[in-house]
């Protein structure tokens, strides 16, 4: 069951970004800044919660999950720490996705060749 | 007279249907794709979660263990390939933000270590981190206000 969910919310998240490629044509960048910040207002809202606790990694593995992550960590932060939170909540909560995307990156980066353009 | 009309009917229906139905099959490639990944995330929670660690360490661990795959692949020129088929559904993912790490590093290791290689894995990254932290920032200052 979790895996139909998961297969459902996640597939349609990425579906409507599609639709904002092929429609707006933004770039995957804008696209992907878009989605971590429509993840950051809707955790905000309470949404993205509901969202994640029927979807589960449907819901956290797109982009808008580690906005999600970011704004979850912040108010954990805020409500511990006061304002200082808001500072060090967000880096707190994506430490893992963060420093695992520089350091595979890197070694990846340093290991193989890019494949030569045709 | 009768052929050119038809020639002009068909070029229309042609210009009205033809980026319609395009969209629709890469809408459904995306969740396709998107789906499956999604999926492999959540087999990776179950793993995780069976195993009895708490929530915040599967979801970091399961993070690290997309991420992991999606910069080998990258790098094996996989994914790229996979991208060509899944578009938004291999973008959208945090797989997609690893692969948008390692790709541009690739590319730009010609230019040198730290300032091709090193600067260059943020050329998407970076508008990601910086856009996603100011917004976390802002809601948290929200957050404390309200509360």
């Amino acid at each position: 069951m979790t895996y139909l969910s998961a297969f459902i919310v996640g597939g349609i998240i990425c579906a409507i970004g599609q639709i904002l490629i092929d429609k707006t044509k933004l770039t995957s960048a804008r696209i992907l800044v878009v989605y971590v910040v429509a993840g950051v207002v809707l955790a905000s809202l309470g949404i993205y919660q509901k969202i994640v606790d029927i979807g589960g990694a449907g819901a956290t593995i797109p982009l808008t999950g580690f906005g999600y992550n970011l704004a979850k960590g912040v108010f954990r932060d805020v409500d511990e720490t006061g304002l200082l939170g808001a500072f060090t909540g967000g880096f707190k909560a994506g430490a893992a996705g963060l420093a695992a995307a520089v350091f595979f990156g890197f070694m990846m980066a340093a290991i193989f060749k890019p494949k030569a353009k045709k | 007279m009768k052929k050119s009309f038809t020639k002009d009917q068909y070029s229309k229906y042609v210009e009205e249907v033809s980026p319609k139905s395009k969209l629709f099959t890469n809408v459904l490639k995306a969740f396709l794709v998107g789906g499956i990944i999604c999926d492999i995330g959540q087999l990776f929670i179950n793993l995780l979660k069976s195993k009895g660690l708490d929530s915040d360490a599967v979801s970091s661990i399961t993070s690290i263990i997309m991420i992991f795959l999606a910069a080998l692949l990258t790098g094996l020129n996989v994914y790229d390939e996979i991208g060509k088929f899944a578009g938004a559904g291999s973008i959208v993912p945090i797989t997609g933000f690893a692969n948008s790490v390692v790709s541009p590093a690739m590319e730009f290791k010609s230019e040198g270590y730290v300032l091709g290689m090193g600067a260059k894995m943020f050329i998407v990254a970076g508008p990601v981190i910086v856009y996603g932290i100011c917004s976390s920032i802002i809601a948290g200052i929200i957050h404390y206000l309200i509360t």
